[in-house]
């Protein structure tokens, strides 16, 4: 067995999100996330329903199962049964993420996509959030617009959840009294120092951080020859 | 029988488009850069009508009316080409302060349809609540359930269209219109909440075809909302219109890297 990259740690870290989640919709954005949704469907946790990245439900190996059009999937949303995990253009240490725009939202410096389904995402279902480059410039103190809704500010939201965070660093969950951010595992080769740095606000550490588990040799295998031979996740993540 | 020797409601796009007016509210079919009617926003283009309110899941629609400077306010949850996530004419705009903004969910935008549809001032939706959504859209209002739970929630209000434009696969003069993809978005909705419709599609057939092709339940928009059917062959491009064509990725990446004014000249002469 070659060396494990950083990207595969990263599929692993992002896979663990829907462990346990039992006969559920999981909504990956993003290519590690979406490697990472396939893996633990063929692995740890068989019950999970995926898409094609449009209107079908599919099985890992492309077998249509159902139909699932933009209408329908909002009533996926709204009926909880999903675990989506979206990107996020800023994220701050309660968990508000933003992929609206950069500045003042009446005439913003960048426009981005939009609110999208965030609003209604993060009411409705788990949401957990993929970062593929970790800076301070994402992880800041302050979003410019709550597009996603942090802990901060779901008081009373009743399925409001945000499982993990899952970066190019390491991993990360709200489990904190005030439920502020904390680093939960680094990735192999990356230190505590590092993940500070590059991040905009105070994290809370634990007096021992693990490291992001090691993938096992039939997932290597799965990663490498079936869900994504062609290497595209290098693109996401490098090293 | 009768049916097929009827003119209906045919026309074409520059006499659908001639019945819109300034300042109308108009709502565009489609996603992002799949089944816009692109025939439709040509004309649109072509023509002199301006000071719009758009509502659309948006894309190059948004786009090439907000380069052309129509839009006075956009109703809106996101603008995207899909292939290309972010619509460089729709940045530009909104950089420029160009027009007024109602941003809100995707879900929040679907309500609000349905709430047009069935001739209700709202509907109530768990989204919205703590985020900023509610703070740059001031008007926003919330409802709390009258029963024992007491959840709050956001009362969306109806998105009343003066005219909906909306592009399918088939159609019959009538205006009984088909979709053959995978996903018949929200054009249905589209077009029942607004006071009028116009139906672009790739082809017009007898009505006796419809069901040939495919199972009455791909017949997504009916008449009674339609005052007009459009054969737009390509009517689509270059979004997509799965089963007929996928997107015209060169096509769509021509228009996303050349400046507007030089696009328009050659996309809305070849459109003639």
């Amino acid at each position: 067995m070659t060396t494990v990259t950083r990207a595969e740690y990263c599929v692993i870290a992002c896979a663990e999100a829907w462990r346990d989640g039992g006969e559920i919709l999981a909504s990956p954005m993003g290519l590690i996330p979406s490697v990472g949704a396939r893996l633990a469907r063929l692995t740890f946790a068989p019950d999970l329903l995926l898409t094609d990245g449009e209107a079908m439900l599919v099985r890992p190996d492309g077998t249509v199962e159902g139909w699932l059009p933009y209408r329908q999937h909002l009533a996926l949303v709204t009926g909880g049964r999903r675990h989506v995990m979206m990107g996020a253009s800023q994220i701050d240490r309660f968990g508000n993420q933003n992929i609206s725009c950069i500045g003042d939202w009446g005439q913003p410096k960048r426009q981005l996509l939009g609110v999208r389904g965030a609003p209604v995402n993060t009411l409705n279902n788990p949401t957990s959030y993929w970062v593929p480059r970790h800076s301070p410039r994402v992880f800041v103190e302050k979003v410019d617009l709550v597009c996603g809704v942090g802990y901060d500010r779901a008081a009373g939201a009743r399925f409001h959840r945000i499982p993990r965070v899952v970066s190019d660093l390491g991993v990360f969950d709200f489990a904190t009294p005030d439920h502020s951010m904390r680093l939960t595992s680094l990735h192999p080769g990356v230190s505590v120092e590092q993940v500070a740095q590059a991040t905009g606000f105070a994290l809370s550490v634990p007096e021992e951080v693990p490291y992001t588990r090691e993938p096992t040799a039939a997932e290597l295998e799965l990663i490498r020859e079936v869900l994504d031979p062609a290497g595209a996740r290098c693109r996401e993540v490098a090293v | 029988m009768s049916d097929e020797t009827t003119t209906g409601k045919t026309m074409t796009a520059d006499e659908a488009v001639a019945r819109l007016r300034s300042g109308m509210t108009l709502g565009i079919g489609g996603w992002g850069s799949r089944r816009k009617p692109m025939a439709l926003v040509r004309a649109l283009l072509r023509s002199d009508v301006t000071d719009l309110t758009i509502v659309s899941y948006g894309g190059p629609d948004v786009g090439m009316l907000a380069a052309a400077g129509r839009i006075r306010k956009l109703v809106a949850a996101f603008v995207t080409l899909d292939s290309i996530p972010l619509e460089p004419h729709y940045r530009a705009a909104r950089e420029r302060g160009a027009f007024e903004l109602m941003e809100i969910d995707e879900a929040m935008f679907m309500w609000g349809l349905h709430a047009a549809a069935n001739r209700l001032p709202f509907l109530p939706v768990r989204a919205g609540i703590g985020s900023d959504v509610m703070r740059i859209n001031p008007g926003l209002r919330t409802v709390t359930s009258p029963y024992d739970d007491g959840e709050t929630f956001v009362a969306v209000p109806a998105l009343r269209l003066d005219a909906a434009l909306v592009h399918v696969n088939r159609a019959d003069r009538l205006g009984n219109g088909q979709f053959l993809g995978p996903d018949p978005y929200f054009d249905d909705l589209f077009c029942e909440a607004a006071d009028t419709a116009y139906v672009s599609c790739e082809r017009v057939v007898d009505t006796a075809e419809l069901t040939k092709e495919a199972a009455p339940q791909s017949l997504l928009v009916k008449r009674h909302v339609v005052t007009g059917v459009v054969e737009a062959p390509n009517g689509a491009h270059f979004t997509s219109c799965a089963p007929d064509y996928g997107r015209d990725e060169a096509w769509q990446k021509a228009y996303a890297t050349t400046p507007w004014p030089e696009f328009a000249a050659q996309y809305l002469k070849e459109g003639a």
